[in-house]
C-alpha cells in the first residue's frame, strides 16, 4: 500500500497507435477517458429560468435509479442554449452531458433525429451494462423539443384566436 | 492509493507471503504421499490446522480447509441438508446474508426445501425471537451471519445459538467478516458450523475453512479422495493453507490493539463526514458493529458516481458488496433494513484496515466532501 502510483494510472488507455493496431476485443468493460471526462466535467450543467427556457423536460424516476431535467432555449428554430441536471450513475451523467453537447447549436430538425447510438458513438462507447443510461439524455431532449413545439403551437393558436 | 475496501479483500501481509514461499517449490509434495517432502507438507498442513483451530477455540479435527469462504458456506448448508433424507425440509436464514449463503438457499428451495428468510430491524439485526417462532418440526438448519459485510452490524449469535441448541437444530454462521475484527470463539458463540476465509485477514485468496463441531453430521459436497477426512476431496493447497494459518494467527494476536486503532479511525471518518456534509445517514451505526466498517448514504447522489470520483483521486471504496458492482439492483442488505431505493443507491461502504493511517482518513474526508458537493451540484434531486 505504500507505493505511490500516479492517480490517473487506472485510466491511462494504450496509446493511439495501440488502439489502431488492436482489434476490438469483447465488450467494453469500463468507462473510457472521454466518458470519464464528461462525467468529471459535465458540459452544460445548470438550470434555466422559466422565462428563458423555450422547452423543458423531466425524465426518469430517482426511485428507479436515474432522473434528468433538461432546458432548451430556441431561436430561429435552433437550440441556442441548453442546460441539464442529472441524478444517476457515471454513465447517466456522461451521456446526459454528451447529449446536450450534440444538441447545442443544432436546428430542431437535426436535434430531433439524434439517437442514443449517436451519444454512445460520440463518447467512443460505454460499457454494455450501462447502455440503458444513454437513453436518459436523448429521451429528455426529444421531450424538451416536443414541449417547445407544443408551447409554440398553443401560442400560435392563441395569437390566431386574438386576431379573429 | 488509499485502500478502504478491506471487506472485499486485503493484501497478503509480508510475513504470510514469507511463510508460504517454501511450499511452492521446496516442500511441494502432495500431503497424501509417502516420501519425505510429502511428509513435510503433511506436517505443515496439520500444524496449520492446529493454528487455525486455536484462533477460534476449536479442536484441530474440527477444521476442514476449503477453497474459499463461499465453498465453506456451500459445504455447511448443502452438507447438512444432504445428510437429511426426504423432501420438505426447512432451513432458516436471514434476508441480509452474503450471496454465498443466499444463493445456496435459493438453490435448495428449487430442490424442494422450504426456506425462511428472516427480516431485520432498521439497524440490520435479526431477532432471536423471530428465529424461535420460525422453527418447525422439519427445520434442519439455521444459518445467520456473524457480521454483515456491508454495514458491519454484528448479529446476536449467542442468543440465536441458544434457541437452536434448545431445539436441537444445527446452527451455521458465516463469520468471514467478523473473524480477525472481533473475537470469534466457537464455544462462546455456541455454533455448530462456522465459516472463515483467509483473504479477508491478509492471507491469500482461494482458501477458507469450515469449523464443524464434533458430532455434527455433514455430507461431502465435493467427492473424490480422502482429503480432509473425506469431507472435502481435492489435493490440499498447502501454501495457501500455511498462509491462512499465519494470517489468522497474526490477526488474532493483534486483534485487541488493532480493533481499537481502526475503530478510532472509523469514528473519525464518520464524525467528520456527519459534521461537514449535510443529509448523510450512517447505516446501522446504532447497532454493535465490527470496528472497521462504515456504510454511509449521501442523499441525492448515486453511489457509483461517488466511487468513480474517489477512484480518480486514488481512493478505493465500494458500493454495498463487491459482487453487486454493475448490477442495477440496490443492495439487498440496505433494502432489508428499510432504506428506499434511492437511499440504498446512494450508499458507500468504507472498510478500513491495517495499513490505513489517520492521514488516509483525513484525505478521504476531504475528497468525499468535495465529491458530494460536486455531484449534488449536478443532481436533479434536492438533497
Amino acid at each position: 500500500m505504500n507505493e505511490k502510483k500516479p492517480d490517473t494510472e487506472l485510466y491511462d488507455d494504450p496509446s493511439d497507435e495501440d488502439q489502431e493496431t488492436q482489434p476490438a476485443q469483447g465488450p467494453v468493460l469500463f468507462y473510457n477517458d472521454l466518458v470519464v471526462d464528461h462525467f468529471m466535467n459535465p458540459r452544460n450543467v445548470g438550470e434555466m429560468p422559466a422565462d428563458e427556457a423555450s422547452g423543458y423536460a423531466l425524465v426518469g424516476d430517482p426511485s428507479c435509479g436515474d432522473e434528468m431535467k433538461l432546458w432548451i432555449r430556441v431561436a430561429s428554430d435552433r437550440i441556442v442554449d441548453i442546460r441539464f441536471k442529472s441524478f444517476g450513475c457515471p454513465g447517466a451523467i456522461a451521456t446526459s452531458s454528451m447529449a446536450t453537447t450534440l444538441a447545442l447549436g443544432k436546428t430542431l430538425e437535426e436535434a430531433a433525429v439524434l439517437t442514443d447510438d449517436d451519444v454512445i458513438e460520440a463518447l467512443g462507447g460505454i460499457p454494455e451494462d450501462k447502455k440503458h443510461c444513454s437513453l436518459l439524455g436523448i429521451n429528455a431532449l426529444q421531450k424538451a423539443i416536443n414541449d417547445y413545439q407544443l408551447k409554440k403551437m398553443m401560442q400560435h393558436t392563441e395569437e390566431t384566436d386574438d386576431l379573429s | 492509493m488509499i485502500y478502504l475496501d478491506h471487506n472485499a479483500t486485503t493484501p497478503v501481509s509480508p510475513e504470510v507471503l514469507r511463510a508460504m514461499m517454501p511450499f511452492f517449490q521446496d516442500s511441494f509434495g502432495n500431503a497424501s504421499s509417502f516420501y519425505r517432502p510429502a511428509r513435510t507438507a503433511r506436517a505443515a498442513l496439520e500444524a496449520s490446522r492446529e493454528k487455525v483451530a486455536r484462533c477460534i477455540g476449536a479442536a484441530p479435527q474440527e477444521i476442514v480447509f476449503t477453497g474459499s469462504g463461499t465453498e465453506s458456506d456451500n459445504l455447511a448448508i448443502r452438507g447438512v441438508c444432504r445428510s437429511f433424507k426426504g423432501e420438505g425440509r426447512h432451513v432458516i436464514t436471514s434476508s441480509i446474508e452474503h450471496h454465498a449463503v443466499m444463493k445456496t438457499c435459493d438453490d435448495l428451495e428449487q430442490q424442494g426445501f422450504t426456506i425462511t428468510r428472516l427480516p431485520v430491524d432498521s439497524l440490520g439485526r435479526v431477532s432471536p425471537d423471530d428465529v424461535r417462532k420460525s422453527i418447525t418440526p422439519r427445520t434442519v438448519l439455521i444459518s445467520i451471519m456473524t457480521a454483515n459485510n456491508e454495514t458491519g452490524v454484528i448479529q446476536p449469535i449467542e442468543a440465536i445459538s441458544a434457541v437452536a441448541r434448545e431445539r436441537g437444530i444445527v446452527f451455521h454462521t458465516d463469520a468471514v467478516q467478523a473473524f480477525g475484527k472481533i473475537p470469534v470463539k466457537v464455544d462462546e458463540l455456541g455454533v455448530d458450523l462456522l465459516t472463515i476465509s483467509a483473504h479477508k485477514v491478509y492471507g491469500p485468496k482461494g482458501v477458507g475453512a469450515l469449523y464443524i463441531r464434533k458430532g455434527t453430521t455433514i455430507a461431502p459436497v465435493i467427492t473424490g479422495g480422502k482429503h480432509e477426512r473425506g469431507i472435502r476431496a481435492g489435493t490440499e493447497n498447502i501454501p495457501a493453507i500455511v498462509g491462512f494459518a499465519q494470517a489468522a494467527e497474526t490477526a488474532v494476536q493483534h486483534l485487541g490493539e488493532e480493533s481499537v486503532r481502526v475503530a478510532k479511525l472509523r469514528d473519525l471518518l464518520e464524525t467528520a463526514i456527519r459534521e461537514k456534509i449535510e443529509n448523510v445517514q450512517i447505516n446501522g451505526s446504532d447497532a454493535p458493529r465490527v470496528p472497521n466498517t462504515s456504510s454511509i448514504s449521501f442523499a441525492s447522489v448515486d453511489g457509483e458516481s461517488i466511487l468513480l470520483h474517489l477512484d480518480l483521486r486514488g481512493i478505493c471504496a465500494s458500493t454495498g458488496s463487491a459482487c453487486a458492482t454493475g448490477s442495477p439492483q440496490p443492495s439487498h442488505v440496505l433494502s432489508a433494513m428499510g432504506l428506499s431505493h434511492m437511499q440504498a443507491q446512494s450508499a458507500i461502504r468504507f472498510s478500513l484496515g491495517r495499513e490505513n493511517s489517520r492521514e488516509d482518513v483525513e484525505r478521504t474526508i476531504e475528497a468525499v466532501r468535495e465529491t458530494i458537493e460536486k455531484l449534488r451540484g449536478i443532481s436533479s434531486v434536492q438533497a
